[in-house]
């Protein structure tokens, strides 16, 4: 099973080779999340619209391994943005992909940029 | 460098390490542990827990990463088998050889099984470590599976063995606990107040045998029964045995170290063994030819370990030691501190019984009547931490002794004044060594949050006792102050969710992002608030959960319950549970059609799952065609009604239970509030729709219905109390309706009738005199809010479908693509499919 964790690993902005189209802004709900398939990998996206700021992660969570990341809820903890599992609300840094309640997991998080109303997601 | 070897990772053993860490520089020391077994240390303190969730994360101390963080190496599954005292060295089983300049021995202690003929049998078990739990739940559920009720046996009536008790009671068996010793918890307890909490403990439906000694455990392979004497004997299914502690100090024995006569490493007051080199801490440590079971004691001993090493020659554990102990049992309180047995005859005792609420409270005073020695509390400890902190500081007591017990008559005052009279020195938290001035410190600094508090001083983070006095502290040092404290809802509100209710509702508030710029903090939110503004707008404006889809919980978001593997459960509404052959086998044909598991729920529905997020609207949209709607049994709401058959069918029923539970289905379906609400109607007092385990409950008796509110089933199942007698069909729905409306107002999140009853002043006498007598005067408005949310009722499955955005679509997986998750598997089972297990 943890081999599915081992596809996903945290890509920073300067190890982007490829920027992957997704799809446009408007099929992204406000301050919400939403899945993109980039081959067989899933990416979760956060729209932070009252920021004004993106987020990618894995959209498995590392706890259960199910798909279930960009179901979950977006909030922010002390200024840090974060991603709270729909399963058993582990929550997750968006920026660090750590594990917020002081647990072992981590997620792999992505660079996303905006463009030509499309979002596209930084993979290599 | 020099290296420490720790041999022992359990709860002693890993705090000797935290200890080292917050004293020393990193790399400082090269330091080893060894584990015997597989996982790093956890709390065991709290291992009943893990009957309820099998969740070996949440009780673990520190994970992996700690000790690499840290530099300590950790090697568990692996056994030290030998020490040579001599070069300095020790070898484990797999016969690694590892050199030490000190060598710690946290080796705890094992569970004591007596020597009685038959123990080794199949179906008997002891209750130490994880590997002990998994094996006594398997070997429960194969006899389970057996089908006959099972019954199982707990050998000891300690504080362990009751909690072992309750454990098995919950897993569904029929339990006894039997003592040798003629009353229960005998080193905690006296005869009177081992007779209060049999009472309690019978009442649960623990049978309690007393005096007996087991001569023999029978049976074939298997245990069938325990053999008391020639004529008496127990028939059981399985043995848990909790009869004490033996400390493991076999590697000790081997090296030649000073053991006790009954086992134990000795040691002296700093800690060391008969070798200086060599410390014993914990269980297995005998310090004044005593094994402190307990984990406080053990802490301490660590702190005193790591001192010395660094070279603190004076540190030494205090001459007395205090082992007082609070049974952890939910609905039950048990207490005792101090000298409570009054061993020393040093003092005179004060007691209080009363018989019909089953509480018992001794206190033991110095016979110059100024000082608190020891004490017991059965049923009522509420008090435990206060009168434990007298006991502990030697603080001045009232002139009449009783007042500590009785409470003071006549005087406004508490008898034992405000938390803030402790010394600063009190120890709060005995776990971590908290004091009082460290935790009213920490306050003064700003740390206003139990969280706070805790993440600075560790206090609260052990054993968990001294929650209520830490909240009391902070509390009453924030009123010193001029603040006054209240339950806020997280860190983006300073407000409770009774206090947004009426900010929501007064300024017309209509969206999240409003209530967040006008009365919250940050941008953002969490996971905690968002759904609570969710649950708010619902309740004030009837808002569908599709409104606010973004702030509400999962399962509201996309209107069904998640399953373990990410799938869905859709669950039709099905009033009073009465349904006709046709809509079963439209309910069936849908579920043949998307192929969904199907089953009857504990609300007389029918709940089909395996659904992928895809597939929810097209199976929702044939639902809906057929006529039916949503069962919200994903949300806060009402979930169902649950009847019996009643007077049309049933030879005993005194009134149609089903044509009334169909009423309040209807009337209140669809209401959102701070947690689900759940419903029944019984026909006659034999109660087969069980109403009085709802949040409200009526029965048909002779002259009308009684209404019952507050009860619960689920974790802390909970009779509902009565609210109003032989009263018509209109006056229960309008009591129902003050009743439902003034806990959707004022209650917590989360936070479901039961426990709201439990925590409103004046509890149902309360609240019997709001619904009933008016006394708010607020019956009029309740009644026009319930009836606004009554008449502003929709089926939110149907305004969903009715509404889909092909371009935005919430119940697509993927925003790029048609496809399906093809992480999800099935495995069949029973002729139905099922979710791959998780490995
Ligand atoms: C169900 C339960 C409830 C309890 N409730 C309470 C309570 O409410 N309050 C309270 O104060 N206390 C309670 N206790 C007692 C408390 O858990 C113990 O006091 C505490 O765990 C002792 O810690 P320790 O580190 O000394 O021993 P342990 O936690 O037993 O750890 C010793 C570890 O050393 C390992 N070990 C032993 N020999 C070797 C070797 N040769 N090589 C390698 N490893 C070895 C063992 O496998 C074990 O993991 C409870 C205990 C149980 C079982
Ligand atoms: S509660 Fe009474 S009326 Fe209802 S089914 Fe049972 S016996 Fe009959
Ligand atoms: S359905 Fe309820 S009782 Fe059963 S496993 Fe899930 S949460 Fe527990
Ligand atoms: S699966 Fe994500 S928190 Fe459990």
């Amino acid at each position: 099973m943890n081999s599915i964790l081992e596809n996903y690993k945290t890509i920073s902005e300067s190890e982007v080779t490829t920027w992957f189209k997704a799809a446009p802004v408007s099929k992204f709900p406000e301050n919400g999340g939403a899945c993109v398939k980039i081959d067989d990998k899933q990416i979760a996206v956060f729209n932070f619209t009252v920021e004004g700021k993106w987020y990618a992660s894995q959209n498995v969570c590392p706890h259960k391994m199910e798909m279930v990341l960009s179901r979950g809820m977006i909030g922010e903890d002390c200024g840090t943005p974060k991603i709270a599992c729909p399963l058993h609300k582990k929550t997750f840094s968006l920026e660090t992909g750590e594990n917020l309640n002081g647990e072992d997991y981590t997620i792999a998080v992505y660079p996303v940029k905006i463009e030509d109303g499309f979002v596209y997601i930084g993979i290599n | 460098m020099k290296t420490i070897l720790v041999i022992g990772n359990g709860m002693v053993g890993y705090k000797f390490c935290e200890k080292l860490m917050a004293k020393t520089e990193k790399g400082a020391y090269k330091v080893v542990v060894f584990g015997e077994e597989p996982r790093p240390a956890y709390d065991r303190v709290h291992l009943s827990e893990y009957f309820a969730d099998q969740d070996a994360e949440r009780l673990s101390m520190a994970p992996r990463s700690w000790y690499e963080a840290n530099d300590i190496e950790l090697i568990t599954n692996e056994r030290v088998t030998d020490i040579h005292r001599d070069n300095k060295t020790i070898t484990t089983i797999s016969d690694k050889e590892y050199v030490y300049d000190y060598l710690i021995l946290a080796t705890g202690s094992s569970a004591f099984v007596p020597p009685i003929p038959g123990v080794e049998k199949k179906g008997v078990f002891v209750y130490r470590t994880i590997e002990d739990l998994d094996a006594t739940m398997a070997y429960v559920a194969k006899i389970k599976a057996e089908g006959s009720p099972k019954k199982a046996a707990i050998l000891g009536g300690g504080l362990l063995g009751l909690e072992a008790g309750k454990a098995l009671l919950d897993m569904g068996l029929e339990t006894s606990v039997v003592e040798f010793a003629p009353r229960l918890m005998p080193r905690q307890l006296d005869g009177d107040a081992s007779k209060v909490l049999q009472r309690k403990l019978e009442d649960l439906g623990i049978d309690i045998l007393l005096n007996k000694g087991t001569q023999n455990i029978e049976g074939d392979e298997a245990i069938t029964g325990m053999k008391f004497s020639e004529d008496e004997t127990l028939p059981v299914d399985m043995l848990l045995v909790s009869a004490g502690i033996r400390p493991r100090d076999e590697l000790a024995k081997t090296c030649g170290l000073e053991v006790g006569t009954r086992g134990g490493i000795v040691v002296t007051n700093d800690m060391k063994t008969s070798d200086a080199c060599i410390f014993a801490i914990g269980e297995c440590a005998l310090l004044n030819h005593m094994i402190y079971g307990l984990v406080a004691p053990g802490y301490d001993m660590a702190g005193v370990a790591v001192d010395q090493i660094l070279g603190n020659t004076e540190a030494a554990m205090p001459t007395s030691i205090d082992m007082s102990t609070k049974l952890k049992l939910s609905g039950i309180d048990v207490a005792s501190f101090g000298d409570a047995l009054n061993e020393n005859k040093e003092s005179e005792s004060i007691v209080y019984e009363n018989k019909f609420q089953g509480i018992y409270k001794k206190i033991n005073v110095s016979k110059d009547g100024k000082k608190l020695l020891g004490g017991i509390l059965v049923g009522d400890a509420s008090d435990y931490n206060m009168l434990h902190q007298i006991f502990l500081n030697g603080m001045k007591i009232p002139e009449n002794p009783e007042d500590l017990i009785l409470g003071s008559r006549g005087g406004e005052d508490a008898s034992f004044g405000s938390v803030l009279d402790l010394p600063d020195a009190a120890v709060v938290c005995s776990c971590e060594a908290v004091t009082k001035g460290d935790i009213c410190c920490k306050v003064e600094e700003g740390f206003t949050t139990l969280k706070g508090v805790a993440a600075e001083t560790k206090a609260t983070t052990g054993c968990g006792g001294c929650k209520p006095m830490v909240n009391d502290l902070i509390t009453e040092t924030l009123k010193a102050q001029g603040i006054t404290v209240k339950e806020t809802v997280c860190e983006h509100f300073e407000y409770s969710r009774q206090e947004l209710y009426d900010i929501v509702k007064l300024k017309g508030i209509k969206t999240y992002a409003e209530l967040l710029s006008t009365h919250g903090k940050g941008k953002l939110g969490c996971e905690t608030c968002k759904p609570v503004a969710a649950s708010l707008f619902a309740s004030i404006y009837n808002d569908t959960a599709n409104v606010h889809n973004v702030i509400q919980d999962s399962n509201d978001k996309f209107l069904a319950n998640i399953q373990r593997n990410g799938t869905y459960s859709v669950v039709p509404r099905v009033a009073g549970g009465e349904i006709t052959p046709d809509q079963l086998i439209q309910i069936g044909e849908i579920a043949k059609k998307y192929d969904l598991y199907t089953k009857i729920t504990g609300g007389q529905r029918i709940d089909l799952f395996g659904a992928q997020l895809h597939e929810l609207p097209l199976i929702w949209k044939e639902l809906i065609d057929y006529g039916f709607e949503s069962g919200h049994a994903y949300g806060k709401s009402l979930r169902t009604v649950k009847s019996c058959v009643g007077s049309t069918w049933c030879r005993y029923g005194m009134d149609e239970s089903v044509s009334f539970a169909i009423e309040m289905e209807n009337r209140y379906k669809g209401i959102r509030s701070p947690h689900k609400f759940k419903g029944g109607v019984s026909g006659c007092i034999r109660e087969c729709a069980e109403a009085r385990c709802k949040d409200f409950g009526i029965i048909a008796v002779d002259g009308g219905w009684n209404l019952y509110v507050a009860g619960n089933g689920g974790a802390n199942p909970r009779h509902a109390e009565l609210l109003a007698e032989k009263i018509d069909n209109e006056t229960v729905l309008k009591y129902t309706d003050r009743f439902l409306m003034y806990y959707i107002k004022t209650a917590g999140p989360l936070i479901r009738t039961a426990a709201w009853l439990d925590k409103i002043e004046g509890g149902i006498a309360h609240v019997k005199d709001v619904v009933i007598n008016d006394s708010l005067g607020i019956c009029e408005g309740l009644e026009r809010d319930m009836a606004g949310l009554i008449n502003s009722y929709r089926c939110e499955w149907k305004e969903a479908i009715e509404n889909i955005d092909e371009n935005n679509n919430r119940f697509a997986h993927f925003v790029n693509s048609e496809a399906e998750d093809s992480n999800i598997e099935f495995v069949s089972l029973r002729d139905q499919k099922m979710p791959k297990l998780w490995s």
